[in-house]
């Protein structure tokens, strides 16, 4: 099983890389982006830890709804970080997607 | 600087008893406790493959029950203060242009697969990984990949209610039955048939379809919630 430790390593920089840039970042689309990544690396760790009901619970809820409802609430708010003057321009722009 | 003690403080307090009260657990020793009891329960009396949902839905099922009602009462709360009926004459917009045509015929394919996928992570709840809360996150989902898709792709709030009500009543007579019978509340009055064969474990199946059905329920009525009554109009409105 020592071929196993390799993806486990690049999953645990992975996760704890995409934890570091979403708290870094001042593009809020890009923390919450790097959150749903965080999610999926966890579904991950859970399955391999031999979970797979609460990796299951984690795609579904991590990835997928939570990432959606924070970008919802981007959308109606601002996108960067003590910058509430970009507001109306993001919206203007964000509205199309 | 006060403020910048007190916080440490606290933080000293509060990892001084959270070490003490772990220090106290041995770790990666094995110890008969109640886990044991529920794997070999599960399986040799409840007949349940996925030993997780026996423990989740027969012997822990009051806790499942609490659950329910905590998403229940979330769900409610946001709707409750997000929910805003449309006035005359006004128009949805959900976004201004119309999603393109690959990601379309893409949702129109996956959509399906992704609702049968759903009903069969809680209908074999208790055989395979996953159960009621997971399939019901799952068809929410799809749901949710059709309301982003399609601007006219609309969630009848009627419906959605009422799937939810009758499921929650569902799993609280499911429990009543078996306090009518003389037993605890939610314990198992049905045949628990064979190992392995679908129709297994009591009324494991019952309780995690109506589980199922309630959060898929309350989870897009959540998202149908957030998306449409945070759309640019409104914003315009506010400013």
């Amino acid at each position: 099983m020592t071929w196993l430790i390799i993806p486990i390593i690049i999953l645990v920089i992975l996760t704890i890389g995409s934890a570091i840039y979403a708290v870094v970042t001042k593009n809020l689309l890009y923390a919450v982006v790097s959150t749903g990544l965080i999610s999926l690396g966890l579904s991950l760790f859970f399955f391999i830890l031999q979970a797979p009901d609460v990796a299951l619970t984690e795609a579904a809820i991590g990835v997928a709804l939570t990432t959606i409802i924070f970008i919802i609430t981007i959308r109606n708010t601002t996108q960067y970080e003590d910058e509430p003057k970009k507001e109306k321009n993001m919206k203007g722009e964000l509205s199309n997607d | 600087m006060i403020k910048k003690v007190l916080i440490f403080i606290f933080i000293g307090i509060i990892g001084f008893y959270l070490v003490d009260i772990f220090s106290q657990i041995p770790f990666g020793e094995k110890r008969d406790n109640v886990g044991d009891f529920y794997l070999e329960q599960s399986v040799q009396t409840l007949k349940v493959a996925n030993s997780v949902t026996g423990i989740v839905v027969n012997f822990r099922g009051f806790d499942t029950l609490g659950e329910v009602t905590v998403l229940f009462l979330a769900a409610l709360g946001l709707s409750s203060i997000m929910y805003r009926r449309k006035k005359q004459g006004e128009k949805e917009v959900r976004a201004k242009k119309p999603s393109s045509r690959i990601l379309q015929v893409g949702a129109q394919i996956i959509f399906p697969m992704v609702v049968v996928l759903g009903a069969y992570v809680f209908i074999h709840g208790h055989l395979t990984p996953g159960g009621g809360f997971q399939g019901g996150a799952i068809i929410a989902t799809a749901s949710l990949l059709m309301l982003i898709t399609y601007r006219k792709f609309k969630v009848n709030h009627n419906t959605v209610s009422w799937i939810e009500s009758i499921a929650g009543v569902v799993f609280v007579s499911v429990g009543m039955v078996g306090l009518l019978k003389g037993m605890a509340f939610l314990e198992n009055f049905l045949d628990v048939g064979e190992l392995n064969s679908l129709l297994s474990g009591g009324i494991i199946g019952i309780i995690y379809v109506a589980v199922g059905f309630k959060v898929a329920a309350e989870l897009t009525g959540v998202i149908d919630t957030v998306l449409l009554n945070n759309r640019p109009d409104n914003n315009n409105e506010n400013n």
